[in-house]
This record gives structure tokens, C-alpha cells and sequence, in this order.
């Protein structure tokens, strides 16, 4: 097939850990980005590569499967892209990357595609395991039986990746073969339906035949037309599904035992089941888990606070720097109070984002997720929940965004809205800094036991108390849903193996750049709302203010700082965003907060980051003289009412309480939109963790104070 | 499962058997693409520390089931 346009599309189509991500990052670099499929959030990702005659090939990396009858909705998309001609993503070629030390299963997956008369490429990956173990294949035989090109690589070293670019430079043809031909009873069906809807192909019109519920490009009116054929010829998917993998994998057997060499001795353990006999054991599996969780949360505390405190300081001075050299006048306040603090409170979560997307990916590519899987299946389904929640609630602590994305892999529908429901209990990046923060106030920075920071244990004490939530609301909603589904987990042990450094590079780039460009958008725009709100109002309060303040305190002998102080909070409490503080100042005071605090509650609403910047911005409003740290800022605060600090540890644990049971993204809420088709558990969801929030926020205050 | 036959459910940890058949219609399309066919042999690798769910060696490499699901494999003893 000639490439069709200016560039070739070629998609990356192979088994869940065949590498593929491996051969994606090492074709386009760095010169890739991620978007979404139309219509899903499943994530997509495209990049171009440049192949040898110097032109372009844009590559498209598709969710891993192992056959064309999807499971889950994550795998549905690779049905609909090689099904539907229609697509903006129908590839010009397929290239099935496989991992060649498990070359059987591997290869239904690639039976199918070739039926499908796509032109395929076949991608042998990790030959040095292959030659390890002492395995040779006859690559000229497999060729000839199958009809497609055939490439030996290494997707971790690049080792024939330049052959497979060599063989993709070149129109690649359709393998000709027909290694499954339809069944003779679903011949006169598959025929009708080939001339009803313009099928090139046999094995497509049946794929269409055997599934049109689960393809979504399909016209209602071409879905009914498919339903009428399978009535009039008496088509039964269930029947014919098992049969045809029966015969892919007699045609598999025969393949592989023609072009296979291998020692006579079956292998006896290998290093993966030595080390499964430690990280699966019923006492060490679970410490080992536990401490690599404690790990990444000293980690985070540990390592992220230097380069954060550097940020804090450094957009600190920048803001102090623009406001003396700049004219004084709006524009220079909007740019010193408004603009910089929003995009510090942005660029500061960098070193923690990075940190947990480094970990998660890590243990990704080790393998070992697949182990957690499998060690904490028993004890999450007692909560409702699947051993496969465990690996969106893990990425629930860097993000609800791609965890909920992630559920996508859960096939139980019941399994997967509890699992949507409950994971942004988890405590997110985003409620990173505002935890540190606050916890930065209120705990002090000491060490117990020699090792053992204690706001590090503060900090996993509030992780825990998420778990905690996490769980107990699985049970709730658990005896809430009533359905009856049946759920399954059958799912591959992968090798373990070191992970490919590169490809946690990837991620963290990749994760950390979405999260700038993405979630930092609506915090500046937050931010820069935020600082209209806070510097001007109703009436003639902001111009008048000082005249007001010598009214009030004609008796007073007030220092020119003094009286500084007492304008900017006059202007303050006189602005939009006091008087909407102001307003729900009675609601939020049986938790211990004031006004100023209510502010930060609204704004951090949109997001809960927003908390940070915006009490940088209401406490720098007018303290132009010490711009410093918003750490010290906050610890200067008074409370007027009792003469002490505002922020006592009663108010610091009712907030730290606040923001890990309240449901304050919009993002999330519009991910749970798209991913459950509805607002009914978007909005089912904001209901249940904002009461929680605020009745054990107001427990915690009532009881600490 | 029915007919006295054994079923991976039941196996030791280290023991090898071939399946005999696939007795759940809902799963054995999922099972075979997974390389659970008939014939096959497979390997009890080790259960996960709470019993539940198992670990099997089939067609070259490492699966995992839970119990419900393994009993839905009968196998030749």
C-alpha cells in the first residue's frame, strides 16, 4: 500500500509488556506528544520519525491487547483503529511487536491482524532473552508462512530498529495468506455483509459480524443491518469465537514447531520465580510493598523540599524585583502579585510530580505492579474493589486525572465506578503542597528515633488516612450498587527485569509537561482572576481606604507601618473576593476558618493546588515592602479574635483534614464526566466527599480546640 | 468440577498437568486467547500469600488467575 498524504501512519500494535513503548520512544524520541483518542481518554500517543529516504513516518502507539476481541475499553481501541477505513488514525501499515520469548500467545494477536489484509510487519522483540535461553528461529520460514516481513530487534538497545525503518521506507504489502479463512456456515453472512457495506475484506466483515455492539464507529442503521444478516444466517458469535482461536492456534503450533530450535531440557527456575518466592511471600511480599510505599513518600518529602523551597524563594524575588523596578501602577501589580505567584505556585509541584511519576514508572517497568496485583486482589475485592484497582490508586497519588484514565483496564463495571468513585480520596500532587505547607506550620521539624523525619510521618499519616477513606467508602458504595456482573482477573506475570531508564525518562517528561501545560493554564487563569477579585471591589472602599482607616482610628497613634498594614487588609476585606470570603465566612467557622481561608476554598475549588497561590496572593496584596516566603507569611498571620497565630494547629489539622476528603478538581469531575457518559457520578461523587470533608474537618476542629 | 475431573484449582504448588478442557463458556474464549488451550501443558507456580489468586506457568510464560477462574480449567491426571 502506498502511504497515503505527506506522511506514512504506521501504528504499534502488540501484547501488553512486548516493549512496545520501548521501540515507540526509541522511533520518535523526544518528538512525540500525547493527546486522546475522538470521544475517549484513552490516551493516544503520536509521534513522527524520520525513516531513511529523509521523509517522515508518524507512529501511533496503541494500548496493548492480545486479541482483537476486546475485554476492557482500553482494548476496544485497537478494534475500532484497524477496523474502521474511516478513521483519521487508519494506519498505511501495522507493525506487531511481540515479545519473541513468548512467541505463541504473541502471535494470535498478529494472526488476526493479518487476516485483516492490513499490510503488517512483524517485529521479533528481546532476541538476546531468545538467544539466552538458547532459542533459535528459522526467520525465512516464518517470512514464507506467514507472508510478512520479519525483523529480530532489540527495542532496549535499538538493535534492529534501523532494519525495521528500512523495511517501513519501502510500501509494504498485505500478507496474501489467509491464515483463518471464515467458517463455511458464516460464508453466505460474511459475503452479504461484504456487499452491503463495502468490506475489502472476509475477515473484517466477520470481525463486524462477531461484535457490532463493541464498535462504536458503526452507524445505527449498519448495526441493524449487521443484526438482520446474523438472524437470516444463523450466525452465533460465542460458538464461533472459541473455534477460531482453536484453529489460529493449531496453525500457531504447527508454525512454531517448523521454525523453532531450542534445547532439549526444559528450563528449571528461572530468576523471575526466585524472585517471586520473596516478593509474593506472605510475610516479606507485603513488608517489601509497605516499604517502598513508605520509601516514595520519604522520598518526596525528603527530596522534593529542597528544589521547592528553591522555587518558593526564587519567584519570591522575582516578584520583589519586578515590583521595585517596574513603575508602580495595576499592570505592575497584576504582574507581581497576580502573575508570578500563579505560575511559582505551577512550576513548584515540578520536583514532586517528577519524583512519583519516576516511581510509579519504575515499578511499572520492573514488573513488579503486576506482583501488587496479584498480592492485594484477595483483600481489595472484599472492599468491592479488583487487585487491578490497586494500580489507578497508586496513580492516584501523583494525579486523579490519568488514574482514573487508568481504570479503563478494569473489565468489571461495577469493580471500575467504585474504583472511579473512591480513587481521588487518594492524596494527590496537587494536595502536596498545600500539605506541606501547612504541615510546615504546625508540626515541628524534628527527628524521632534518629531516622524518622516527623513531618515526613505527617505527611504519611494524612497518605494513610486517604487509604483509609479509600476503602471504607469502597464498602459503602459496594452494598450501595446493586448489580451483579461477573468480575475475573486473568492477567500476565511479566519477567521482571531493571527498568529501561529511558522510558522512565519518557514518563516523567511526558507527565510532568502535560501537568504544566494543562492543569497550569487554569491555575494562572485562577490566579489572575483571583488577584482582580482580591484588589478591587464595590464602592469607593479601594480609593478611599486610608481616609476610612484615620477615620476609625482618629484616637490611635499608628506608625506609617502600622497603617500600611491595617489599609492593605482594609482593601482586602472590602474586595471581591472579601466580601465573598465574608459570605461564606458562617458556613466554614465551625471548622475554624476565617474569611481569608474561605477565599482560598472557593478558588481551590477549580483546583486544589490553587490553595497555595492563593494565599501568596492574599497575603502578599499590599506587603509590597517584605515580600518573603509564603511559609512565613502564614506563620505571621494573626487571628484577631484571640491574638495568637491564625494558623494553631486545630485550624492546621481541620484544613490539612479538609483537603484530603474534598473533592476540589474540576478536572477530575470532567475526566468522570467523559469516563461514566453522565453527571450522575460526577455529581454523586462531589456530594459524598465534600460532606465528608467538611464533617470530619469539623470534628477535628472541635476536638483539637 | 463435574465428572470427578480434576481442576487447576485443586493443583500443588510445582505440579504439572495438561488441560482437559475449558468447562465455563463465558471465559474460555478469554482462557484459550491467553493461551489456555486444550492440550496444552501448564505448571502450578505458587499461590499469592492469601490463597487467592494463583500463579501458572502456560504456553511459555507466567499467568495469573483467580481461584474461581483456575476451576473452570479441568485437567487430564
Amino acid at each position: 500500500m502506498q502511504p497515503s498524504g505527506k506522511h506514512a501512519k504506521i501504528a504499534l500494535v502488540g501484547n501488553p509488556n512486548s516493549g512496545k513503548s520501548s521501540l515507540f520512544n526509541y522511533l520518535t524520541g523526544l518528538n512525540q506528544k500525547t493527546g486522546n483518542f475522538p470521544g475517549v481518554t484513552v490516551e493516544k500517543r503520536t509521534g513522527f520519525s524520520k525513516m531513511p529516504e529523509g521523509h517522515q513516518a508518524q507512529f501511533i502507539d496503541l494500548p496493548g491487547v492480545y486479541s482483537l476481541y476486546p475485554r476492557s475499553l482500553d482494548e476496544q481501541i485497537v478494534s475500532e483503529t484497524l477496523l474502521n477505513d474511516k478513521s483519521p488514525d487508519y494506519p498505511d501499515a501495522v507493525v506487531v511487536i511481540v515479545d519473541a520469548t513468548n512467541l505463541k500467545r504473541s502471535l494470535l494477536l498478529v494472526t488476526q491482524i493479518i487476516d485483516l489484509g492490513l499490510p503488517v510487519v512483524l517485529a521479533l522483540n528481546m532476541m538476546d532473552l531468545v538467544a539466552k535461553k538458547q532459542i533459535s528461529y528459522n526467520l525465512a520460514e516464518m517470512t514464507q508462512q506467514l507472508g510478512v516481513p520479519v525483523v529480530p530487534m532489540n527495542a532496549r538497545t535499538g538493535m534492529g530498529v534501523d532494519d525495521l525503518k528500512n523495511v517501513l521506507s519501502k510500501p509494504v504489502a498485505p500478507s496474501g495468506k489467509s491464515i483463518f479463512p471464515v467458517f463455511d456456515e458464516a460464508k453466505a453472512g460474511v459475503q452479504e455483509l461484504r456487499e452491503a457495506l463495502y468490506i475489502n475484506n472476509d475477515y473484517k466483515a466477520y470481525q463486524f459480524l462477531q461484535q457490532p455492539n463493541t464498535l462504536s464507529f458503526l452507524k445505527q442503521e449498519d448495526v441493524d443491518l449487521i443484526h438482520r444478516v446474523k438472524e437470516k444466517y444463523q450466525f452465533f458469535p460465542g460458538k464461533f469465537h472459541g473455534a477460531e482461536t482453536v484453529q489460529r492456534y493449531s496453525f500457531i503450533q504447527s508454525l512454531l514447531d517448523s521454525v523453532t530450535t531450542q534445547p532439549s531440557a526444559e528450563r528449571k527456575t528461572s530468576r523471575s520465580t526466585l524472585f517471586d518466592k520473596v516478593l509474593t511471600h506472605r510475610v516479606w511480599g507485603y513488608a517489601i510493598f509497605l516499604g517502598i510505599l513508605f520509601l516514595i513518600f520519604q522520598a518526596i518529602f525528603a527530596w522534593a523540599t529542597v528544589p521547592m523551597d528553591f522555587i518558593d524563594g526564587l519567584f519570591a524575588s522575582l516578584s520583589n524585583y519586578l515590583s521595585e523596578t517596574l513603575p508602580d501602577g495595576p499592570l505592575t501589580r497584576m504582574l507581581a502579585e497576580g502573575v508570578v505567584p500563579g505560575i511559582g505556585g505551577i512550576v513548584i509541584f515540578i520536583p514532586q510530580i517528577a519524583i512519583l511519576f519516576a516511581f510509579i514508572s519504575i515499578l511499572e517497568e520492573s514488573g513488579y505492579m503486576a506482583r501488587v496485583v496479584f498480592l492485594m486482589d484477595k483483600i481489595m475485592r472484599k472492599f468491592g474493589l479488583s487487585g487491578k484497582s490497586v494500580v489507578p490508586l497508586i496513580s492516584g497519588v501523583a494525579c486523579a486525572i490519568p488514574a482514573i484514565m487508568a481504570t479503563r483496564t478494569i473489565d468489571n463495571w461495577k469493580e471500575r465506578i467504585i474504583t472511579i468513585l473512591v480513587t481521588p480520596l487518594m492524596s494527590c500532587a496537587a494536595r502536596l503542597p498545600v500539605f506541606t505547607i501547612l504541615i510546615a506550620l504546625i508540626v515541628p521539624e524534628k527527628m524521632v528515633y534518629g531516622f524518622f523525619n516527623l513531618q515526613g510521618l505527617a505527611l504519611m499519616g494524612l497518605y494513610l488516612l486517604g487509604v483509609a477513606a479509600v476503602l471504607l467508602s469502597a464498602v459503602v458504595i459496594k452494598m450501595l450498587i446493586n448489580v451483579k456482573e461477573r468480575s475475573y482477573l486473568i492477567m500476565e506475570m511479566p519477567m521482571y527485569r531493571w527498568p529501561k531508564w529511558s522510558n522512565v525518562g519518557y514518563t516523567i517528561y511526558d507527565k510532568t509537561k502535560s501537568f504544566v501545560f494543562e492543569a497550569g493554564k487554569v491555575i494562572l487563569a485562577i490566579a489572575i482572576v483571583l488577584w482582580v477579585l482580591a484588589s478591587y471591589g464595590p464602592g469607593d472602599y479601594q480609593e478611599n481606604a486610608e481616609a476610612y482607616i484615620l477615620q476609625e482610628t482618629e484616637n490611635l497613634e499608628l506608625t506609617e507601618q502600622d497603617m500600611e498594614d491595617r489599609v492593605a487588609a482594609f482593601k482586602l476585606e472590602h474586595s471581591y473576593a472579601g466580601i465573598l470570603g465574608k459570605s461564606i465566612e458562617p458556613v466554614i467557622r465551625p471548622l475554624g476558618y476565617d474569611w481569608k481561608i474561605g477565599i482560598a476554598l472557593v478558588t481551590s475549588f477549580a483546583a486544589r493546588e490553587v490553595f497555595v497561590g492563593t494565599m501568596a496572593t492574599i497575603y502578599s496584596i499590599g506587603s509590597e515592602e517584605d515580600q518573603t516566603t509564603i511559609k512565613s507569611r502564614m506563620k505571621a498571620e494573626i487571628n484577631p479574635e484571640t491574638g495568637g497565630p491564625r494558623y494553631t494547629p486545630a485550624v492546621g489539622f481541620s484544613l490539612l483534614v479538609f483537603y484530603t476528603f474534598a473533592m476540589q478538581c474540576m478536572s477530575t469531575l470532567a475526566v468522570v464526566y467523559r469516563e461514566t457518559k453522565g453527571w450522575k457520578w460526577p455529581m454523586i461523587q462531589l456530594v459524598y466527599m465534600t460532606v465528608l470533608a467538611y464533617i470530619s474537618a469539623f470534628a477535628v476542629f472541635q476536638l483539637l480546640s | 468440577m463435574a465428572n470427578g475431573k480434576r481442576n487447576v484449582a485443586q493443583m500443588k504448588p510445582g505440579e504439572v498437568a495438561v488441560i482437559a478442557g475449558l468447562e465455563d463458556d463465558d471465559l474460555s474464549t478469554k482462557l484459550m486467547e491467553m493461551g489456555c488451550l486444550p492440550g496444552t501443558s501448564i505448571r502450578f507456580n505458587f499461590k499469592a500469600p492469601l490463597g487467592d489468586p494463583v500463579c501458572i506457568s502456560v504456553s511459555g510464560y507466567e499467568l495469573s488467575l483467580r481461584i474461581a477462574e483456575a476451576s473452570t480449567i479441568s485437567i487430564l491426571n
